[in-house]
């Protein structure tokens, strides 16, 4: 039976690794379903649905080589996730500001009180290394609507910290 | 009355240059119906290009009304449309009866001027911005062999990066 698999791989980046961790899985029998693949921090991550017919061990003897290859650290889970379960996000919400401690727990924190669920959140340090400043881009469901999200971030935007809060109005055309 | 079964990705109906519609005739205006039709029978069916349904001539079809507080101009048979002036950009979320289960990121023109014929033939202009517009964009590339595909702009960093293109040597992935 084919079964779904989380397969999770960090290390430093060079070039190459996306090729030879694709290859390996797919010369096993592997396919793959939703995948992120990024650089943070000058490292590589890699988190892959990866469909196989056999046991957890068997997926985890076909990529360790690789792994140890690239100096990656590796991890296989199995999962019961499935394809085709996408979630449609109807907010995005951006925030930008002098870097601050804490400013993604408070924040994400004001926004699951508000209803959020958060379905994609990515945010990246830039500026200088004397005046950093944070940006965070926010997708998700807000399951009581967009001005409870409005509300709740008030208090956080009054210290300074530039916040958009936007439908995302996705038609099918 | 009857719905035309909607083609899908990658039938190459979908990637063909549509022909202008020479005559209106009984022909194409039970065709429209058709359309119209088979556009209101997807939940939330708001746009309908003909070559959607496999037949590769210049006709569009697009109602936005159902929704709430937008401009627009109600529901619309576009023959032959050409758009003749863009104005601005934004980023939205888009998806495609074509393409099932996915949507994502697109630039489009925050404003648009159009002619089009209707169906009675005559060469009416539009003057559309926002949602609307967007819609538009989106059924026109239909007519042009383009899917939202086509487009896509990444899910990250899309609204606050400007791309710096630096050679570097971890980029050969
Ligand atoms: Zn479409």
């Amino acid at each position: 039976m084919i079964k779904w698999y989380m397969i999770t791989l960090v290390g430093g980046d060079k070039p190459g690794i996306v090729a030879k961790v694709t290859t390996a899985l797919y010369q096993a029998g592997c396919n793959l379903g939703e995948t992120t693949m990024l650089r943070l921090g000058g490292n590589f991550t890699i988190m892959l649905m990866a469909s196989f017919i056999g046991a957890e061990e068997t997926l985890e003897r076909v990529i360790e080589p690789v792994a140890e290859e690239l100096q990656l650290r590796c991890h296989v889970d199995y999962i019961e996730g499935k394809l085709h379960d996408h979630v449609e996000p109807n907010v995005r919400i951006t925030i930008f500001g002098s870097d601050k401690a804490g400013i993604v727990a408070s924040v994400t924190s004001s926004l699951a009180d508000a209803g959020l669920n958060i379905s994609q959140l990515d945010s990246d340090v830039a500026g200088s290394e004397e005046s950093p400043i944070y940006i965070m881009n926010i997708e998700g469901v807000a399951e009581n609507g967009i001005d409870s999200l409005e509300q709740a971030l008030e208090s956080i935007s009054a210290e300074g910290v530039e916040i958009n809060i936007e439908p995302i109005d996705t038609f099918i055309g | 009355m009857a719905i035309i079964k909607v083609i899908k990705y990658p039938d190459d109906r979908l990637k063909v240059v549509s022909i202008p519609v020479k005559r209106i005739d009984q022909n194409i205006l039970s065709f429209i119906k058709d359309l119209e039709n088979t556009m209101r029978a997807e939940p939330g069916g708001i746009g309908i290009a003909a070559p959607q349904v496999g037949n590769t001539i210049r006709v569009v079809i697009i109602d936005v009304s159902s929704k709430p507080n937008i401009k627009h101009n109600g529901r619309l048979v576009l023959i032959n449309p050409e758009i003749e002036k863009w104005d601005g950009y934004a980023v939205g979320r888009e998806g495609c009866m074509s393409v099932p289960d996915y949507t994502g990121n697109v630039i489009r023109a925050e404003k648009i001027n159009l002619s089009a014929m209707d169906e009675t033939g005559q060469v009416r202009s539009y003057e559309m911005v926002g949602y609307e517009a967007r819609v538009a964009q989106h059924e026109i590339d239909h007519l042009d062999g383009l899917l939202f595909l086509d487009r896509l702009v990444s899910r990250r960093n899309d609204l606050f990066r400007r791309k710096v293109y630096q050679p570097s040597s971890t980029d050969n992935r």
